[in-house]
C-alpha cells in the first residue's frame, strides 16, 4: 500500500515537472489557430466582416466569436478554405457584410485633389504616398482594394476601378466550365 | 565526329507519323517585308519591355525599339525601317487572345539597316561576360519555343558548373522543320554559336542531338564541324519517338541523366539550348546582328505550297500563308506550333513573334465529344515524365490544386502525349493548363496578401509607437507645468494677467 502511494506519488510529481517545464520552454505565443486563420484571409483590412483588420476577425473566428461567412473578398473560395481548417461545414457569404466584388484598385484623380491627408490616414496598408496640400497617389502594387480611402475624401476624387487582366495574370479557363471559355474555339 | 554513343530512353512518348517531308523540298525562301510590322513588346517569358520609340519616329532595321524591362527580360529591335505608326494593344499570339501593347511599323520597303554594333572575328577570345551582354543586347531568346532570355541561361552562376551543352536539334513534333532546314542551311551558324556558348558557360563538351529522321541536317552539320574543327563537340543522332525534344526527354536520351523533379538541368551539369538560338547567339556576337528575323514553317494540308521562310519578326501570319500560296481550304483550322503543343489561332492577323516556330493550317475537324475517363491507363504509358494523368485529371477536376501539386504537376512538360492516346477524347492537358495557372495565381495572391499583412501590422505598431511617445512627452511636460503653476492662482487668470502685462509694457514703450 504504501509502496503504491510513494510509487504513484513520485509518478506525479515527476510527471508534473515535465509538464510545468515544458509549459515554460516551449511555450506557444499567441493562439495558432487564429495564425492559421489570419494566413487564410485576404489581408484587404477592409473591416467589411465588422472587425478592424483580418488579425481581429480572424481571433474572433478562434474564439468561436464570429462566423466563417463574414468574409467579403476572400468570397466563396476563402470561405471554403477556412470551413476546410476548422473542420466546419460551409455556407454562403453573408449578405449583411457585402457582396463578392472582382479585385480592385483605388485610383486617385490627382488633377482633383487637395492634399488633405484623408484618405492616407484612412488606408490601412500604407498604399497611399503624398504629404499635406501635396498630391497624393496610390501605389497601385501595394492597394488591396478595400475601398477605406474612398469615403473619407472631401471633394471624391478617389475612385475603384476594376484590375485589368493582362496577360501576365490570365488563366486557362476551367474546361468543365465551357461558358467561362475565352479561347476562341476554331473549329 | 558522329558518334554511335550508347542511348538511353525515356518513359513513354509515342511514334508520330512525322509529316516533314512535305515542307522539305523546298529551300528557305525570304519573306519580302510586309507593309506593316506588328512588334509585340511581350514576346518572350518575362516582363514586358519599354518602348523607346515614338509614334511618327523613323526607325532603321535593327533599331532598338524597347529596350528590356527588368532582370528577366529582353529588348526588342525593328525588323525592317519605316515609320512608327502606332504604339497601341494588340492581339498577338497568345492562348488568352488578350491584346498585348505593341509597337507597329509602316516599312517603307527600303529595309535599311541601321549601324550595326560591333561584331567581333574572334568570338571566343571574348570574355564571358562580353559575350552575354552582346546575346542580351540582341534580344535573343529561347527559339525552341518558351522564349526564356538566352543571356540569363548563360549565366550558370559560380554555383554551378556545367558540363555538357546540349544543342536541341531535334524538332520531334510533327510538320515542324524550322531547325531541320537552319540546320541544312546555315550549318555554320549553329555550329558557330554553339561553339560561342560552349565557350560562355565553359562547358567541356557540347553535344547536338538531332532525330535520325534528319540525315541531310546531320551530314550539313558534320560538314560544317569539320571544317570548323571543333572536336569538342558531337552530334550524335537519337531515335525519332515524340517528344524527344522535350529539354528534360533529350538530356535523357544523350546523357542517361535526369533532371531532378520540379529542378533545371543545370542542376545536373547540363545547359540546353535550341539550334535556332545557337544560330542566333553567332548573328548576335560575330556579325552584330539584333534578333529581327526567324525561321518559320508553312505546312499542312491547308496551304497551296508549304516550305520554310525566313520572316521579319512582326510579320503578319496572313503574309506569310500568301508567300505559301494561299489556303487550299475554305475555312482551315489555324495553328501555331505543331499539332500536338500547338496554340489554336483565331485568325490570320496576328504576328510571328520571337517564339513562333510553325504556322500549321489543317482542315478544320469537329471536336471530339468529351466522355468519361474509363481507367485504362493508357495515358500513364505514354507520358514522358512518369506521372499519373488519370490521377492529376481527378485532382484537377475536383479543385484539389494541392493533391495535384504533391502528384508532381509541375513537371509535366504539356506534351499532349495523354491527349493523343485517350479513348475518351479527354483533353487533359487543358485541365494540367488550368491547373497550372490556378496556382501560380493563389500563389501569387498569396504572397500579395503576406505583403499587405506586414504594411498593416507595421503601419499599426507605427501608430501605436505615435501614440505612446506622444504620451511620453505630455508625461515629460506634466511635472514641468506642475511646479510653474502656483498653488492657489488658477492659470487662466494668470496667463490673461500676462498678456494684460504685455500689453501695458507695449503701450509704455511706445509712448516713450
Amino acid at each position: 500500500m504504501l509502496t503504491a502511494i510513494i510509487a504513484i506519488s513520485a509518478l506525479a510529481g515527476f510527471f508534473g515537472l515535465v509538464l510545468g517545464y515544458s509549459a515554460i520552454c516551449f511555450r506557444v505565443e499567441g493562439d495558432p489557430v487564429a495564425d492559421k486563420i489570419d494566413a487564410l484571409l485576404p489581408q484587404t483590412q477592409c473591416g467589411q466582416c465588422g472587425f478592424p483588420g483580418c488579425r481581429p476577425y480572424a481571433e474572433a473566428i478562434a474564439k468561436g466569436e464570429a462566423d466563417i461567412n463574414q468574409c467579403v473578398p476572400g468570397g466563396e473560395a476563402g470561405i471554403i478554405a477556412l470551413s476546410d481548417l476548422l473542420g466546419r461545414d460551409p455556407k454562403p457569404l453573408n449578405p449583411e457584410h457585402g457582396v463578392f466584388k472582382p479585385k480592385m484598385l483605388a485610383i486617385i484623380d490627382e488633377d482633383s485633389c487637395i492634399g488633405c491627408t484623408l484618405c492616407i490616414q484612412a488606408c490601412p496598408v500604407d498604399a497611399i504616398l503624398g504629404a499635406s496640400k501635396q498630391m497624393h497617389t496610390v501605389i497601385a502594387a501595394e492597394c488591396t482594394g478595400c475601398e477605406l480611402c474612398v469615403a473619407p475624401c472631401p471633394v471624391n476624387c478617389i475612385y475603384m476601378e476594376i484590375v485589368t487582366q493582362d496577360i501576365s495574370s490570365w488563366k486557362w479557363p476551367d474546361p468543365n466550365r465551357p461558358a467561362a471559355h475565352t479561347v476562341v474555339s476554331v473549329s | 565526329m558522329t558518334s554511335h554513343a550508347r542511348l538511353w530512353h525515356f518513359h513513354g512518348g509515342l511514334h508520330l507519323t512525322d509529316h516533314k517531308a512535305e515542307s522539305t523540298n523546298l529551300p528557305i525562301a525570304d519573306l519580302p517585308v510586309p507593309s506593316q510590322l506588328v512588334l509585340p513588346l511581350v514576346q518572350h517569358i518575362g516582363a514586358a519591355a519599354e518602348p523607346l520609340v515614338q509614334v511618327g519616329e523613323r526607325v532603321l532595321k535593327g533599331q532598338l525599339i524597347a529596350r528590356a524591362g527588368d532582370h528577366i527580360g529582353a529588348p526588342i529591335h525593328a525588323s525592317s525601317s519605316g515609320l512608327i505608326s502606332a504604339i497601341e494593344a494588340r492581339s498577338v499570339p497568345h492562348p488568352s487572345g488578350l491584346p498585348v501593347q505593341s509597337i507597329v511599323i509602316t516599312t517603307d520597303g527600303l529595309d535599311e539597316w541601321t549601324i550595326p554594333s560591333r561584331g567581333s572575328s574572334d568570338p571566343c577570345g571574348l570574355p564571358a561576360e562580353e559575350i552575354r551582354n552582346r546575346v542580351r543586347d540582341a534580344g535573343i531568346v529561347g527559339l525552341g519555343g518558351a522564349g526564356f532570355p538566352t543571356h540569363i541561361k548563360l549565366n550558370p552562376g559560380t554555383r554551378h558548373l556545367i558540363e555538357t551543352l546540349i544543342i536541341n536539334g531535334a524538332e520531334c513534333e510533327p510538320y515542324i522543320t524550322c531547325d531541320d532546314m537552319l540546320m541544312r542551311e546555315y550549318a555554320s551558324e549553329v555550329v558557330e554559336g554553339a561553339r560561342i556558348m560552349r565557350h560562355a558557360v565553359h562547358a567541356a563538351q557540347c553535344i547536338i542531338g538531332i532525330e535520325d529522321n534528319k540525315p541531310a541536317a546531320q551530314d550539313a552539320l558534320q560538314k560544317a564541324l569539320n571544317k570548323l574543327g571543333e572536336f569538342n563537340t558531337r552530334i550524335v543522332l537519337v531515335p525519332t519517338r515524340y517528344p524527344t525534344g522535350g529539354e528534360k526527354q533529350l538530356i535523357k536520351v544523350l546523357t542517361g541523366r535526369e533532371v531532378p523533379s520540379q529542378g533545371r538541368p543545370l542542376d545536373i551539369g547540363v545547359l540546353c539550348h535550341n539550334v535556332g538560338t545557337a544560330a542566333a547567339v553567332y548573328r548576335a556576337v560575330v556579325l552584330g546582328q539584333p534578333l529581327i528575323s526567324r525561321i518559320v514553317t508553312v505546312t499542312g494540308t491547308g496551304v497551296a505550297q508549304p516550305r520554310n521562310f525566313n520572316v521579319p519578326l512582326g510579320a503578319p501570319i496572313s503574309a506569310l500563308i500568301a508567300a505559301a500560296g494561299g489556303y487550299t481550304i475554305p475555312h482551315p483550322q489555324l495553328l501555331i506550333g505543331g499539332p500536338m503543343m500547338g496554340l489554336p489561332l483565331p485568325d490570320d492577323s496576328l504576328p510571328v513573334i520571337k517564339t513562333s516556330n510553325c504556322i500549321l493550317a489543317l482542315p478544320a475537324r469537329p471536336a471530339e465529344r468529351e466522355l468519361p475517363c474509363i481507367r485504362c491507363g493508357e495515358c500513364v504509358k505514354v507520358c514522358p515524365a512518369k506521372l499519373l494523368p488519370q490521377e492529376l485529371l481527378w485532382h484537377a477536376r475536383a479543385r484539389d490544386f494541392d493533391k495535384a501539386q504533391d502528384q508532381h504537376l509541375f513537371d509535366c512538360i504539356e506534351c499532349g502525349c495523354c491527349d493523343a492516346v485517350c479513348p475518351s477524347h479527354i483533353p487533359l492537358v487543358r485541365y494540367f493548363r488550368y491547373a497550372k495557372t490556378e496556382i501560380w495565381t493563389s500563389e501569387k495572391e498569396r504572397r500579395k496578401a503576406d505583403i499587405a499583412r506586414k504594411r498593416h501590422e507595421a503601419r499599426v505598431a507605427r501608430l501605436e509607437r505615435d501614440k505612446a511617445e506622444r504620451a511620453a512627452r505630455l508625461q515629460k511636460h506634466r511635472p514641468e507645468l506642475a511646479s510653474s503653476e502656483a498653488p492657489d492662482v488658477d492659470p487662466k487668470k494668470a496667463a490673461v494677467q500676462a498678456a494684460l502685462e504685455r500689453v501695458k509694457a507695449k503701450q509704455t514703450t511706445d509712448d516713450s
